[in-house]
């Protein structure tokens, strides 16, 4: 009985860790720190309604990406053809949307993201090629085939060879009385109050409907994994496909609507990219943001509540990036903050190594807070891939990727 | 047994480029042009002189970006950390060529081992996160390609490393003197780049070591077999992490052909994607070096004629989804021939069985 204690304390520390209150509670004190900052250095851009509304805007691409990976992952196909995905996204929507309006836009990347994801997933399981292989020459067929088709159907309708006539846009709502409240309280200078309303107020007006709609797909998605018998299936072939298929799941079939699924949800994201945040496609439109959404699988654990924490970070990053470099700093001197509580924290707990490593970056973000006038603007665009190295390199054992995700997988062999 | 295997190995690659051929052929249809006119332009239009020998001195690249990839392949390896690989190469050995002053051999000598160096060490990262901590190369690669490039545009803004040209908008690296440039061989009313020497005895290397030495054998065995060859006394998890530097290095050569006799400075005009072409030549040319050369001709050929598309008003952009196509079609076939092979091998060892059964009986 002795010795089950402390591994039932761990659980529960770890249920703890996890427990919706301790994550809001953790937000609300990282929260505390950024106003905090904010009143010392007099910036005022972090909680700004502009940046929150732009953050949620850069975000919908990286998290449809996240999403898409996810479902490929989880079924046990890695999925580097996202970019590509979300290149056959914003050159649908752009071109049927120019046709016939921005919903047909939307319903054709739809459908061509989800032949996209076929085509993806007859290569993997069906003919049982590399997956890397297959989503490298997705992306390349997509971008070249995109550019293709640009010089052919642009020009003669009063676009470019690289950017498309231009698309009407959404309607954008406010919501009532919330959204001018949260003005007004913002607007106060109470400190931490305001700065929270700011940022829900940025959250609260000139919302897409579409943005609400990609949105609920998170809280979707996490209900089919966990909840659903399709979802436990799908983990299922990913974790262990030879069990599955011995208890009588057709993992191929799972294989196939997932991984179509995937590309779907890429394919929406290059949708949004050029209907909601811009009105026409661009060349290069996408620039990486599949890849990130790789990343933001990797970063989020393979969860969709982490996925969407992660692309969200990464969505503000790039705010911050393309708004105003000096909130950068700000944000150097949050995480030196938070990195010196941890280190104390972990002081505490007696784990040095990770004591070691908070101090570290607590000292290193002093030091550029002191040395470096400017975060330079590459750094921040990396700042998601080098995040996505960081967690895996130190806390790759704690990370829970499906167990089979990018191997692979034939029937009735070993 | 050779001439069979000779025959399998160059009917896979054959097919796909036959396959992507038809493809292409109905994509022209579609649009309405004599796809046979237009084969026949871009081929006679590739075989002009001038053409050949630009032809040639892109090879020179793609050769080594393909050998790099099958260094990698051979121990199942996936180096897409080929494009970061390239420019931390090409990148440092303008800047540390540009900054000595040697006598002429010397100082290129230091240009190409800095550049390999340089690649090899950048390729290591991955190969550590991949030994110590179990991260797949691909991923750790990718996020290490988008970094490289942050870095080296960083370091290349003016107060760091770059300088912008009087009259020029690109940034670049200083010009390296004249000690340290390679000549060109003038042929052909061109000027073909003598780093093809370089590539000829790259090629070489990699199949002597490859064939003929010890550590060629452990890395075979390894990609063969992890667990047999470390069982057999092979330092696995160390072949695999000298291979990826060993791919890095020479994926740092990539640029050096165009840098030591060209621009003679590292620019933002350096062209990305490489990572995927090296790849996709070591698979069509089944890591083998004399494949590797003709798929990387076949490519650099593909890129030069393309803008006779443009006249014939067809986006020369179609010759980058025949690339994907060309890859796609090979990595099936070979699959397809594979399953094949596996079921003449079980069919053969099938009859052996049944025969020594049958046997057994009748005594």
């Amino acid at each position: 009985m002795t010795a089950k204690t402390p591994e039932k304390k761990r659980s529960k520390a770890k249920k703890f860790f996890t427990s919706p209150a301790r994550i809001t509670l953790a937000i609300a004190g990282l929260f505390f720190i950024i106003s905090l900052v904010e009143l010392i250095t007099g910036a005022t851009d972090i909680t700004s309604p502009g940046t929150s509304g732009a953050t949620l805007r850069f975000a919908i691409p990286l998290l449809m990406a996240g999403l898409g990976g996810l479902w490929a992952e989880r079924v046990g196909v890695i999925n580097i053809g996202l970019e590509g995905m979300m290149i056959v996204g914003t050159w649908t929507a752009a071109w049927f949307g120019y046709l016939h309006g921005p919903l047909v836009g939307f319903a054709a990347a739809a459908i061509f993201g989800l032949a996209s994801g076929f085509f993806h997933a007859v290569l993997t399981v069906k003919i049982g090629i590399d997956q890397a292989v297959s989503g490298l020459a997705i992306n390349l067929i997509a971008a070249g085939g995109a550019r293709y088709l640009s010089g052919i159907f642009f020009p003669p309708v009063g676009g470019d060879r690289t950017v498309s006539p231009p698309v009407d846009s959404f309607p954008t709502f406010t919501i009532p009385i919330i959204a001018p409240l949260l003005e007004k309280i913002d607007s106060q200078n109470i400190f931490f109050i305001s700065n929270l309303a700011g940022v829900l107020h940025g959250l609260t007006k000139d919302l897409s409907l579409v943005t609400v709609a990609l949105l609920l797909l998170v809280p979707l998605t996490s209900w089919i994994l966990w909840r659903s018998k399709f979802g436990l299936r799908m983990r299922f072939s990913g974790e262990n496909p030879m069990a599955a298929e011995s208890l009588g799941i057709n993992v191929y079939r799972i294989r196939y609507i997932a991984i179509s699924i995937s590309g779907m949800m890429a394919s929406l994201g290059g949708a949004y990219l050029a209907l909601v945040a811009s009105s026409v496609y661009r060349e290069g439109q996408t620039a990486g943001r599949g890849f990130i959404g790789l990343a933001t699988v990797i970063f989020g654990n393979w969860r969709p509540g982490g996925v969407f924490a992660g692309s969200m970070l990464f969505g503000f990053t790039d705010a911050l990036r393309v708004r105003q470099s000096e909130s950068v700093m700000s944000l150097v001197m949050v995480a030196g903050i938070v990195a010196a509580i941890l280190g104390i924290y972990y002081s505490i707990a007696r784990r040095w190594k990770f004591a070691a490593i908070s101090i570290g970056v607590a000292f290193f973000g002093l030091w550029i807070n002191q040395r470096v006038d400017i975060i330079p603007q590459e750094f921040v665009t990396v700042f998601p891939n080098f995040t996505t190295l960081i967690v895996l390199t130190f806390l790759a054992q704690r990370l829970t990727p499906p167990a089979m995700a990018g191997m692979p997988y034939r029937r009735g062999s070993e | 047994m050779t001439k069979s295997r000779i025959f399998w190995g160059t009917l896979a690659p054959v097919a796909a480029i036959l396959s992507s051929l038809i493809f292409v052929y109905i994509i022209l249809t579609i649009r309405g042009v004599n796809p046979i006119d237009i084969f026949a332009e871009m081929v006679s239009y590739g075989f002009q002189p001038r053409n050949l020998v630009s032809e040639l001195n892109q090879t020179i690249a793609y050769y080594m970006a393909g050998v790099a990839a099958a260094i990698g392949f051979k121990m199942l390896l996936f180096n897409i950390g080929i494009d970061g690989q390239y420019r931390m190469g090409a990148f440092f050995g303008a800047v540390v060529g540009a900054a000595v002053n040697l006598p002429p051999i010397l100082h290129v000598t230091l240009i190409i081992i800095t550049a390999m160096l340089a690649g090899g060490l950048w390729a290591a990262i991955a190969g550590y996160l991949k030994v110590r901590r179990g991260i797949s190369e691909v991923i750790s690669n990718i996020m290490l390609n988008f970094i490289a490039a942050a870095i080296i545009a960083f370091l290349l803004s003016e107060d760091l490393l770059g300088t912008l040209p009087e009259g020029s908008q690109n940034l670049q690296t200083r010009k390296i003197p004249l000690s340290g440039q390679m000549p060109t061989i003038k042929a052909f009313n061109g000027e073909i780049y003598s780093f093809l020497f370089v590539a000829i005895a790259v090629g070489i290397a990699y199949w002597v070591m490859l064939n003929k030495t010890v550590f060629g054998f452990n890395l075979r065995a390894t990609g063969l077999s992890f667990r047999a060859a470390r069982s057999s006394g092979v330092n696995a998890p160390g072949m695999i992490f000298i291979t990826t530097i060993l791919s890095g290095a020479i994926a740092g050569l990539v640029g050096i052909g165009t840098l030591l006799s060209d621009t003679h400075s590292y620019s933002m005009a350096f062209p990305a994607g490489y990572a995927f072409t090296g790849l996709a030549l070591a698979l069509l040319g089944r890591n083998h070096p004399v494949g590797i050369f003709f798929a990387a001709f076949l490519w650099s050929f593909l890129e030069r004629t393309a803008p006779v598309l443009e006249f014939e008003g067809v986006p020369p952009e179609i010759t980058i989804v025949m690339q994907g196509t060309i890859v796609l079609s090979i990595v099936v076939a070979y699959e397809l021939v594979a399953r094949v092979n596996l079921r003449q091998q079980q069919r053969a060892v099938g009859k052996v069985n049944a025969e020594a059964s049958s046997l057994k009986e009748s005594q």
